[in-house]
């Protein structure tokens, strides 16, 4: 089912210390219930691809917000902003947990939610929404897409500690999205990711791609890949229905 | 492909955006997505002043080719551009130095 109306926004939230950070938030017209979905956007930005994604996940019937994780770097174009931050180290991890957090829990004070919430991500937002549901116990399904080094050696003073060492934690089910083609993640990666997954015991479903490489879904990018696009696609709606009913 | 190859040198000298000329302090050279190249991954450089809003950059996004074929110019100008200095006279440098002059 399509829904064709929908109102779509520029907001304001309180994000980690407080700070406030922009998001936009796209729902149906209508009273609701809705399940919700915050999306975490990709390290080339929070731009446009993502408006169209937040939108995307209304016209199939969620409420759905994508927060500005670079509101601190500074204001301008999203290729510019997201340069700067990029020059910067990328953000803290603390910092995505407190500012999707409070994404989520926007979410939960409207009228309109039906009382789930899920998150998604790609790319350095995949790895983000897989740590962040290892910090959290808010959401009730996560869906990261190639998140790229959820295992890394190279930890820094943003990112002290590797995703996957939190697994323990993981909160809710999770659904993998990966192209057998990625080098970040690679095919090696996964499998560690996978493994302990399964040595804790955790509820997700790993989908792996062939004829498929990094950010597949990106239709506006060469590495696009129609046919694994479309049943990622699939995939991440039945999860979502299955997980964010009522 | 989701990498951290991120270079910063620092930089004088100045670079031109949308806006117009601006003073640098910093090249960042990247490999990874590129916004507008179509290409996986693209060597990305941008020159930027990080005392500046985020619109003070002037970027390309390369080939590994042409990031390549572009470091080998740089080398060499580089070369050519120090062996010219050296063949100045040091007293037309002091006069130089001592006069404050540019360009």
């Amino acid at each position: 089912m399509a829904y064709e109306s929908m109102i779509a926004e520029m907001i304001t939230i309180r994000g980690h210390n407080n700070d406030a950070i922009s998001a936009y938030t796209a729902r149906p017209m209508g009273p609701g219930p809705f399940p919700g979905v915050v999306l975490i956007h990709h390290l080339p930005g929070w731009g446009e691809h993502y408006r169209e994604m937040t939108r995307k996940f209304a016209h199939h019937g969620y409420a759905a917000i994508s927060h500005n994780l670079y509101e601190r770097v500074g204001t301008g174009s999203a290729d510019d902003v997201a340069a700067k931050a990029r020059a910067q180290g990328g953000v803290a991890d603390a910092q995505v947990v407190g500012d999707t957090e409070a994404a989520v829990q926007w979410l939960k004070v409207q009228p309109y939610l039906n009382g789930k919430v899920g998150v998604i991500g790609s790319c350095s937002g995949g790895r983000q929404t897989f740590y962040y549901a290892c910090h959290t116990k808010s959401v009730d399904a996560a869906v990261e897409l190639w998140g790229g080094r959820v295992v890394m050696d190279d930890v820094s003073e943003k990112q002290p500690v590797a995703p996957i060492e939190f697994t323990k934690s993981l909160s809710c089910p999770l659904l993998g999205i990966f192209g057998n083609e990625d080098r970040a993640p690679s095919p090696e990666q996964v499998d560690l990711h996978e493994a302990e997954l399964k040595k804790h015991g955790k509820n997700y479903e790993f989908h792996r791609y062939d004829g498929a490489g990094h950010g597949f879904t990106y239709y506006h990018r060469p590495m696009y890949r129609v046919e694994q696009a479309l049943d990622a696609w699939e995939k991440i709606f039945a999860f979502f229905k299955k997980h964010l009913a009522a | 492909m989701c990498t951290s190859i991120v270079e910063i040198a620092r930089a004088e000298g100045s670079a031109r955006s949308v806006k117009g000329w601006f003073g640098l302090t910093h090249s960042v050279v990247c490999y990874d997505h590129p916004q507008h190249a179509l290409l996986d991954d693209a060597i990305t450089i941008d020159f930027v002043n990080d005392q500046l809003e985020p619109g003070a950059r002037a970027a390309v996004e390369l080939t590994l080719e042409s990031a390549k074929a572009l470091s080998a110019a740089l080398l060499k100008a580089i070369a050519a551009a120090e062996a010219e200095e050296a063949e100045r006279a040091p007293a037309h440098r002091l006069k130089v130095i001592a006069g404050g002059a540019r360009g």
